[in-house]
């Protein structure tokens, strides 16, 4: 099952920022992106920081379901100070390495770029972290909802998106189940050169694309049997608008952030 | 020689704060031309315990052992052991359901040609006529047909020991007693594990039955003190009875039969009923 | 009422008919069984009750309606609620209610409405205080429970179900099998059931036997039961229950036909 727990995957809860509207959501991380990428110096970036710390105290979710997301870039920032660091005509050289050397002003610029990175990635996981997929979706919805007017089928994507998502643990539980039973016929999936390897995956793929056609094929058909007919005219359990709370907390916040990214 | 698992603990996530116990304390040793049954509701561990017998997952404590050699890593019994998922059916990805029966042996490194010989010979052995069924894509055969082609892919592989993942579900009638007949010969060269709710068609043959609740055993024995138990298994919702006991066990609880006398044999429980009836006379 | 007028069906011009001048009706209140073997029909004649397939020929009325008639095909598909075998197939929402909601939704239902129905349709299959869980934890008894949830928050007057306990185990098999029989008799839907169960079939109230698309046998489940040769053309076996009621029949008691599970072959001999 752990396998399967992927980054930023919904940790259900009932904070405020759990139960701030989708759309406010994404209006805020919007600004947090903007504001991390206008930001000056470290200050802004602490500054940043101590946002996004603030919001994960106040949403309650475990920081290992926040650091999980953060594994899967660490690779890219270390290569990210490595490469800024590492220079052959160093400014301020800071060690010699025969003809290289780590120069100051790189690794400074380098740990800039890894920070930016560390907070976007945080910033943008604690709304999945927060938001359930349907009110995800929706939200998308509504914050594109201007795109309808050029005739833009935004309802319709939105739909394809929550049933993505519905299917994910699904499917994720058949890729494994088909591996494992071809693994107990004997295949291995990491031997021999890279051509090889993916030649190995075909029994696993094969099927589970079969699976996956076979599926969507009759949910298409129950869907239609439920009445789907597009988004035209569709209602929803939950209407959700933004309230004056969401309104103002997403104004508040974008404002903080913003102000942060210009002044610092 | 036989697969033996030695009082072994299996637990998912160790080491976290989900770390949950799958299988605690679990022993059993299958022979082969063996038949044992796995019984347990949804959740009980009857899957993991496929898996851990399979050395697909490791065990916290205890051992299992293929004809004297662990079941995984290094020297392991590969081959052994032959593996049946849940539907799996849809683990097909050849064109043909003789290429698709050949992948076992030639990933065990027969040639070509052997392997199609060992699918072929696999397929006659579940009922299945290589030359009509061999060609045919495996999508396009029924639901019975489809769940022999995947056993045969399996036993293409000559495994010693069979692992079955609750191989009649979702299966009418006729492909029930189809694969229980292409189990039942299968038998003649291998031990057979089979993890199950469909205790109606298994108990019948089973040598040896093993009960599970939470990952723990809650019965192991043969199919007599199966009966004898069934009253309290069936009240904990460990064993969903067949129908036959069931009937009389709920002819039992109309107070007319004697306890101790569950069978599974049609003739024997109408009798005893028509018995009951006749002495007991508490119809009204 | 839904009736079939000499319906037939093929699915592509060049194909067998899979329906050949099917004449059948379901009542309100009823629990109607349609059996037969692999490719007997059973699906098609199931997915034409709610327009999902148009009649080649002949027509299929739903209180008077014509499924094929383009202007009212959303009233039929709300009048008549399909649940298919695989629950998998059919659920669309991350949680819970929300796939529950989902048919109502697409109906343009008012929210405060959906909300009523959603409550009264999760209670109804026995799913109340799972309401925000994800689908994929759910057991698949609870799933396709579910699915007959979603069915039902449309209001409609009949319920399709196309094998629906066929991948279930024993206990999710009798929770669905008793759900659809109260819907049935205590709240006046029609249902209509293509199984192989052959409880299900013993309870129904009639049962519509097809082979290659032709209806070969229409009348109540004693019938069917006792007549070992239809039992046959059908692709049905009788359960061990029945056998065993059979057995006792031979030896002189009076077992009724219907008796094909445990439960009502003891309760037909201690009444």
């Amino acid at each position: 099952m752990s396998r399967m727990s992927g980054i930023g995957q919904y940790v259900p809860g009932d904070s405020s920022v759990h139960r701030l509207d989708a759309a406010a959501k994404i209006g805020v991380v919007a600004a947090f992106t903007v504001a991390l990428f206008v930001v000056r110096g470290f200050a802004g970036l602490a500054a940043l920081g101590a946002v996004v710390a603030a919001a994960i105290a106040i949403s309650r979710v475990p920081v290992r379901a926040v650091a999980r997301g953060l594994r899967a870039v660490g690779f890219i920032m270390v290569v990210t100070i490595v490469f800024n660091m590492v220079r052959w005509q160093p400014t301020e050289a800071l060690v010699r390495l025969g003809p290289l050397a780590i120069d100051g002003a790189g690794l400074r610029m380098g740990l800039f770029f890894a920070a930016r990175i560390l907070l976007l990635v945080t910033g943008t996981s604690l709304l999945t972290l927060t938001t359930s997929p349907v009110q995800l979706a929706g939200g998308i919805e509504r914050v594109l909802a201007p795109l309808k007017r050029v005739r833009v089928p935004v309802g319709d994507l939105a739909m394809t998106l929550t049933i993505a998502l519905r299917f994910i643990p699904t499917t994720a539980e058949e890729a494994e189940q088909i591996m494992t039973a071809q693994q107990a016929r004997g295949a291995s999936f990491d031997a021999g050169g890279p051509i090889a390897r993916a030649r190995a995956y075909a029994p696993v793929l094969v099927p589970l694309f079969f699976q996956l056609f076979r599926r969507a094929d009759a949910l298409a058909t129950a869907m239609e049997a439920r009445c789907y007919r597009g988004s035209e005219g569709r209602t929803r359990l939950v209407e959700s608008r933004m309230g004056t709370a969401d309104w103002v907390a997403m104004l508040v916040s974008g404002g903080v952030v913003i102000a942060v990214g210009v002044l610092l | 020689m036989a697969l033996i698992l030695d009082d072994i603990v299996c637990e998912y996530a160790t080491g976290t704060a989900l770390a949950a116990v799958a299988l605690d304390a679990v022993s059993l040793t299958l022979s082969r031309g063996d038949l044992v049954v796995v019984l347990g509701p949804t959740g009980s561990g009857k899957t993991t315990l496929l898996r851990a017998a399979a050395g697909l997952l490791s065990v916290s404590r205890g051992r299992v052992e293929i004809d004297g050699l662990p079941a995984s890593g290094r020297g392991s019994a590969r081959g052994a052991v032959g593996l049946l998922f849940q539907r799996p059916e849809s683990q097909f990805f050849s064109l043909s359901v003789a290429e698709d029966c050949a992948f076992g042996p030639r990933n065990l490194g027969r040639t070509p040609d052997e392997a199609l010989e060992d699918a072929r010979d696999a397929l006659s052995a579940v009922g299945l006529d290589p030359v009509t069924f061999g060609p045919r894509e495996p999508w396009s055969l029924s639901g019975g047909e489809a769940r022999r082609a995947a056993f045969a892919g399996v036993l293409a592989m000559h495994p010693r020991y069979l692992l079955l993942d609750e191989p009649t579900a979702g299966l009418d009638a006729e492909g029930r007693r189809s694969v229980c007949e292409a189990i039942e010969s299968a038998r003649a060269g291998a031990g057979v594990l089979v993890v199950t709710h469909d205790a109606e068609m298994f108990l019948d043959s089973a040598d040896r039955v093993l009960v599970l609740r939470a990952g723990r055993p809650v019965f192991d024995g043969d199919v007599p003190a199966l009966l004898e138990a069934l009253p309290r298994l069936s009240e904990a919702g460990d064993v969903d009875p067949p129908e036959v006991p069931r009937a009389l066990m709920l002819a039992r609880e109309r107070g007319l039969l004697a306890p101790g006398t569950l069978t599974l044999d049609i003739d024997r429980a109408a009798a005893l009923i028509a018995e009951g009836l006749s002495s007991g006379g508490a119809r009204s | 009422m839904i009736r079939f007028e000499s319906v037939s069906f093929r699915y592509r011009a060049d194909a067998p008919l899979a329906l050949d001048d099917v004449c059948v009706t379901l009542e309100a209140g009823e629990v109607v069984a349609v059996v037969g073997a692999n490719g007997s029909g059973k699906s098609t004649l199931a997915r034409l009750c709610d327009g999902l397939l148009e009649p080649t020929s002949g027509r299929v009325l739903v209180d008077g309606i014509d499924t094929a008639a383009p202007e009212s095909l959303w009233d039929v598909r709300s009048m008549v609620g399909m649940v298919f075998q695989d629950p998998d197939d059919q659920i669309v929402g991350t949680v819970v209610e929300e796939d529950c909601a989902f048919g109502p939704e697409n109906i343009g239902v008012p929210s405060a409405e959906i909300r009523v129905r959603v409550d009264s349709s999760l209670a109804a299959v026995g799913l109340q205080g799972l309401e925000r869980r994800e689908p994929h934890l759910l057991s698949e008894g609870q799933k396709q429970r579910l699915a007959v949830a979603g069915a039902l928050a449309m209001r409609p007057r009949y319920l399709v179900f196309d094998e629906p306990t066929a991948m279930l185990d024993p206990a999710g098999r009798r929770a669905v099998l008793e759900i659809t029989e109260r819907l049935a008799r205590a709240e006046g839907h029609g249902v209509l059931v293509v199984s192989h169960d052959i409880t299900g079939i013993a309870r129904a109230d009639r049962v519509i036997g097809l082979d290659s698309g032709r209806v070969v046998f229409d009348g109540g489940p004693d019938g069917l039961l006792g007549d070992a040769g239809m039992m046959a053309l059908l692709g049905l076996a009788l359960s061990p229950a029945a056998r065993l009621a059979a057995a006792l029949r031979e030896r002189g008691l009076d077992v009724p036909l219907s008796a094909a599970d445990a439960e009502s072959l003891v309760a037909s001999l201690w009444r």
